[in-house]
């Protein structure tokens, strides 16, 4: 993580592409071997709290993959001009507008769902990939790079907390996005394991996750 | 009475940590020794229960529909609600920043011992967490009190008895990619577990 901010910026003279390898990999690498969630342990509250069933969670996604591109444009295009003393208070301030945005945005257009997630919302403030992304990378990267990188990490959340949601709402309530599935393939008396709707569920789902993409990539926590 | 029952409702059935996973990035990245997590506890409950009343206050008073009615009747109508995560991150961050220069005029000793965990407190998500959800149950003044203190505590037993199960941990043998986080998890759920029982409990 520390690395890639401390990279040289690119000589002016030689026209980089709009998606150059280097660009790339700002947005793959949080896909898997840099991952904010499994392997930089952030974000976890909301990853937990809205992925009983899918449909919020898929919301829930798309609110902070907008939060995080849009807070590292803005930090990234102002951040000559940020005393480095009140910096968290602007970052906050730019994240805590966007989240009201958001938040006005879901209120008007899909009341049900703003009531479904309820707090969690607001709590996308205090996500700390969002703020993690500001500091570690959109106070000393361009506008464009801190772009990919946002999307780079909010996909990369959104994918984990989709397959959390998927599980539990498949074994808790034996519905994918409330589709019956269980019940179409000839099972309709399938167990729910009322354990998976709990928080104990999100717990164990998640930590199977990390387990396994941990093992595939070979990283081991000291 | 009805405040008392609330207060352990807060600490035990509407634990932060095992019933909503608030304040979970600084429970799983600062638990891995006891004393650190007891200091870590101990400023949060102490933010919480400046941070909550405050927030009510201004809720109350300020952001409500019609609340502004207190200067002049022709505020009445106004509704500053679009307002409520600026003004509770805004003041959430003061709050932290004014308790940091408070225990460090009179206790330089816990200022010692806190120090370095004040700052990470403003970004906590249990903080504003506890704040939002007291708007949501509409709570009196002296309930949103309670309820900051009680959720405090319950966030820092909770953060007490992890780092304490984790200092055994760390002679296990847990399988490679389990190691930190996932076995931290897995430990957390159990504990989720131990801590339905509470589910009912009224005084």
């Amino acid at each position: 993580m520390s690395a890639e901010t401390l990279e040289k910026p690119v000589e002016k003279a030689v026209k980089e592409p709009l998606f150059s390898k280097r660009r790339r990999k700002f947005v793959t690498d949080p896909l898997d071997d840099d991952n904010p969630v499994t392997i930089q342990v952030l974000g976890i509250c909301s990853a937990l709290a809205v992925t009983v069933k899918m449909e919020p969670t898929l919301i829930m996604s798309i609110a902070v993959v907008f939060v995080i591109v849009f807070s590292n444009l803005i930090i990234s295009l102002i951040r000559n001009t940020i005393p480095g003393r009140i910096r968290i208070i602007v970052q906050l301030g730019v994240i805590a507008t966007l989240v009201t945005v958001v938040s006005e945005v879901l209120k008007a257009y899909n009341y049900p769902m703003y009531k479904v997630l309820g707090a969690f919302v607001g709590l996308i403030i205090t996500n700390c990939i969002v703020m993690g992304r500001l500091e570690a990378f959109a106070m000393g990267n361009k506008a464009w790079d801190s772009v990919l990188d946002g999307m780079g990490s909010g996909f990369g959340y959104a994918w984990v907390i989709l397959t959390v949601s998927f599980f539990r709402e498949l074994f808790g309530s034996g519905t994918v996005f409330d589709f019956p599935l269980f019940e179409k393939i000839g099972l309709a008396n399938f167990p729910t394991n009322g354990l998976m709707v709990d928080s104990i569920g999100a717990f164990m789902i998640l930590a199977i996750i990390i387990w396994v993409q941990r093992t595939r990539n070979g990283y081991v926590e000291n | 009475m009805e405040l008392f029952n609330l207060g352990i409702k807060s600490i035990f059935i509407d634990n932060m940590i095992f019933a909503y996973f608030l304040g979970m990035c600084s429970f799983l990245a600062v638990s891995k020794k006891v004393s650190t997590a007891i200091g870590l506890g101990a400023a949060v409950v102490f933010v919480l229960g400046i941070t909550v009343p405050v927030d009510w206050l201004v809720q109350e008073y300020i952001l409500k529909e019609g609340a502004l009615s207190w200067i002049s009747p022709q505020f009445a109508e106004m509704n500053l609600e679009f307002l409520q995560f600026i003004m509770f991150i805004a003041i959430i961050a003061a709050m932290v920043q004014l308790v940091e220069m408070i225990i460090e005029k009179f206790s330089p000793a816990l200022y010692g011992s806190l120090g370095i965990f004040l700052p990470l407190i403003a970004v906590n998500c249990a903080i504003l967490g506890a704040s939002l959800f007291m708007v949501q149950r509409d709570y009196t003044l002296a309930e949103a009190s309670v309820y900051g203190v009680g959720s405090g505590l319950g966030w820092m037993f909770a953060i007490v008895a992890l780092a304490a199960v984790r200092e055994k941990l760390k002679y296990s043998n847990v399988p490679d990619g389990l190691k930190g986080l996932g076995i931290t998890m897995i430990i957390t759920g159990l504990m989720g577990i131990a801590f339905k029982s509470f589910i009912g409990i009224a005084i």
